[in-house]
C-alpha cells in the first residue's frame, strides 16, 4: 500500500455539483449543532472538521480548501458563544493543508484517510487553543486524553464519512 | 514584488484570509460584550435555528400523540400513586407553610430583602453550539417572547445557565459548566462561598473554597443571589468529589439539573425584591416569636415543695419569671425535663422579656439555626 504519489499524472482532482458542495457543509454543520442534544456523547465528533478535510483532499485546490474552511469555521464559530474567527483561522489552515497534502498523499485509501484526519484534528483543536488563548485571551485548559481520544473517534469515523461522500464527487 | 505574489498566489490568498480573520477578532476582544450580535452571527443562527425548532416540535407531536392517546397502558395505576403522593405533599406542606411563614416574620425583623422568582416562561431546547468548548444551547422562544440578555435558566430539578444572546425567536444559554461560566454559590451546610463554573471537559466545580473548609461528598450547593441573576436558594448541584489543593479546595460537582439531557427548561423573566412585611414587623418582636419555638420551664410535679411553696404563697409555676423561662430554655433542669407534670395540659408559657434573647440565641432550636445564621 503506498501512500505517497509520486508523478502528477496520478493526481485525480475532483469537484462536486454546486448542490452537493452547498449542502454537505450545511448538513455537517447542522448535524453538530442538533444532534448532540438528543445525543450528548456525539459532542465528541467534529463533522464540519471532517467534511472540511474531504473536500480540502478530493479537489485539491489550495485556495478552494481554504476558503471552504473559512467559510464552515465562520458558521460555527456564529453558532458558538466565542468571538468570530477562532474556528475560522483553524478550519482556514486545515483546509489549506488538506488541499495542499492531497496532491502530494494518496488519499482514496482508509489508512491515509485515518492518519491524516487524525493528524489534521490535532493541528486543528491546537490552533483552536493557541488562538484562543494567545488572541482571545480566554484559559481554555487543554486535556491530552481527551484530545487525543477525540482524535482517534474522529479519525475512524472519517473513514467511514468519506467513503459515504466519495459518491457525490465526479471526476474533474 | 507582482512576480512573487503570483509565484506563491495560495501562500499569499493564505495570509490575506487569516490576517483578516486575526484582525477581525482583534476587533471583537476590544468592543468586548456589543449591544447587538455581528450579522453574520444573526444569519447563522436565523438559517439553523428554525430547521431544529421544527424537527424538535414535530417530534414532540409525535411524542405527545403516542403517550396521550395511544400508548395509555399502566396511566390508571400511575393516577392512584400519583394521588397517593399528592396526599403525602400536601401533609409536607402543611408543615413547610409553618416553617416558612416563621421565616418570614424573622426575616422581616430583621429588614431581610430576598429575591422571588415572579414569573418564568417554559421553553424547549432546540439546539447547541456544536463546540465542545463551547456549553451553550438554543431555545426556541426569543427577544419576542420577552426573553432578555441574562436572564436565570434553570429547570425543576436546579440552575441550567444564563441566557447570553437573545434572537427574535430564539436565545443561546450559557451553560453553568461552560468554562467561561461563573456562578456564585454557597456549600449549604457551611455557608461557605464559591464559584461554579466549568472545566475543559465539561465538568462541573465548585472553586474558590479554602483549603481548611470540611467540604464532604454530598453536600448541598446553591446559589447565593449576589449575582442579581440567580435567587438566593436555588439548588446548583451536590459534591461528589473534594481533592485538597494548597490554597483552596478542588470540588467536583454533580449538577442537579441533567445539563447533558435537557428538553425544557424554565426563563426567569421577572423577580421581585420580597420587602419584608411590615405589619407583622410592627406587631411582633424578634424575641417573642423566638419565644413561641423555644421550650420553657416545665410545670413542677406536684409534691411536697409546691405545697410548701403554697403555703409561703410563691407565686404558681405557670408565672414563671421571664429569666427563668430563659435559663430553663437554654438548659432544662434534666429531672424536670425527664418528668412529665401529672393533671391537665400544662398553661401556655408566657413569653420572656427581651433582657433574656442574647441567653436564647446561643441554644436556639436546631431547625431555626440555619435561618439566623444566614441572616448574620
Amino acid at each position: 500500500m503506498r501512500l505517497s504519489q509520486t508523478s502528477p499524472e496520478q493526481v485525480e482532482v475532483y469537484r462536486f455539483p454546486w448542490l452537493a458542495a452547498a449542502l454537505i457543509p450545511a448538513l455537517a454543520i447542522f448535524f453538530q449543532v442538533f444532534f448532540p442534544v438528543q445525543f450528548p456523547f456525539l459532542r465528541i465528533f467534529d463533522v464540519p472538521l471532517l467534511v472540511t478535510i474531504f473536500l480540502g483532499v478530493t479537489r485539491r485546490n489550495p485556495v478552494t480548501g481554504l476558503l471552504t474552511g473559512c467559510v464552515i469555521g465562520l458558521i460555527q464559530d456564529s453558532l458558538t458563544h466565542h468571538p468570530l474567527g477562532v474556528y475560522g483561522i483553524a478550519k482556514t489552515v486545515v483546509g489549506f493543508g488538506a488541499s495542499s497534502l492531497g496532491v502530494k498523499l494518496d488519499v482514496e485509501n482508509a489508512v491515509s484517510r485515518f492518519l491524516v484526519t487524525y493528524g489534521f484534528y490535532l493541528l486543528h483543536q491546537f490552533l483552536y487553543f493557541s488562538v484562543q488563548r494567545g488572541l482571545v485571551g480566554e484559559a481554555l485548559g487543554w486535556a491530552w486524553g481527551h484530545e487525543l481520544l477525540a482524535a482517534l473517534v474522529n479519525a475512524a469515523a472519517a473513514v467511514a464519512l468519506f467513503a459515504v461522500l466519495d459518491r457525490f464527487k465526479q471526476r474533474n | 514584488m507582482e512576480n512573487l505574489l503570483t509565484r506563491h498566489r495560495n501562500l499569499s490568498v493564505l495570509a490575506v484570509v487569516l490576517f483578516i480573520q486575526v484582525f477581525g477578532l482583534a476587533v471583537q476582544v476590544r468592543s468586548k460584550d456589543p449591544e447587538h450580535p455581528p450579522l453574520i452571527r444573526v444569519w447563522a443562527v436565523a438559517t439553523v435555528t428554525p430547521f431544529e425548532q421544527a424537527i424538535v416540535h414535530a417530534e414532540s407531536a409525535v411524542y405527545g400523540v403516542w403517550h396521550n392517546y395511544l400508548y395509555l397502558r399502566g396511566v390508571r395505576q400511575e393516577n392512584r400513586d400519583l394521588k397517593a403522593q399528592i396526599e403525602q405533599l400536601r401533609l409536607d406542606q402543611v408543615r413547610l407553610n409553618q416553617d416558612a411563614s416563621q421565616a418570614r416574620r424573622l426575616q422581616a425583623l430583621l429588614g431581610f430583602k430576598e429575591q422571588s422568582i415572579l414569573a418564568t416562561l417554559p421553553a424547549q431546547v432546540v439546539g447547541s453550539s456544536g463546540s465542545e468548548q463551547s456549553r451553550s444551547l438554543y431555545l426556541d422562544k426569543g427577544e419576542r417572547d420577552g426573553l432578555r440578555k441574562g436572564m436565570a435558566v434553570i429547570t425543576a430539578e436546579g440552575v441550567v445557565g444564563k441566557v447570553l444572546q437573545v434572537y427574535p425567536h430564539t436565545a443561546q444559554v450559557l451553560l453553568i459548566n461552560d468554562q467561561s461560566s461563573g456562578l456564585g454559590a454557597i456549600v449549604e451546610r457551611l455557608r461557605a462561598q464559591g464559584i461554579v463554573r466549568g472545566s475543559p471537559a465539561g465538568e462541573t466545580l465548585l472553586e474558590k473554597i479554602m483549603a481548611d473548609e470540611e467540604v464532604q461528598p454530598g453536600d448541598r450547593i446553591i446559589t447565593t443571589g449576589g449575582d442579581g441573576i440567580f435567587p438566593k436558594g436555588l439548588l446548583v448541584g451536590t459534591v461528589i468529589k473534594v481533592s485538597p489543593s494548597d490554597l483552596f479546595l478542588r470540588i467536583g460537582l454533580h449538577p442537579a439539573a441533567d445539563l447533558t439531557r435537557l428538553e425544557e427548561v424554565l426563563v426567569v423573566t421577572k423577580m421581585q425584591d420580597v420587602p419584608p412585611p411590615g405589619d407583622v414587623a410592627a406587631s411582633q418582636r424578634a424575641a417573642d416569636i423566638l419565644a413561641e419555638r423555644l421550650p420553657g420551664v416545665p410545670d413542677k410535679p406536684a409534691g411536697p415543695d409546691a405545697a410548701r411553696a403554697d403555703t409561703l404563697g410563691a407565686a404558681p409555676a405557670d408565672a414563671a419569671t421571664p429569666k427563668s423561662a430563659a435559663v430553663a430554655g437554654a438548659k432544662p433542669d434534666p429531672p424536670h425535663a425527664a418528668v412529665k407534670p401529672a393533671g391537665p395540659e400544662p398553661p401556655p408559657q408566657r413569653p420572656p422579656s427581651p433582657q433574656a434573647k442574647p441567653t436564647h440565641d446561643s441554644k436556639l432550636a436546631p431547625d431555626l439555626k440555619p435561618i439566623t445564621q444566614r441572616m448574620q
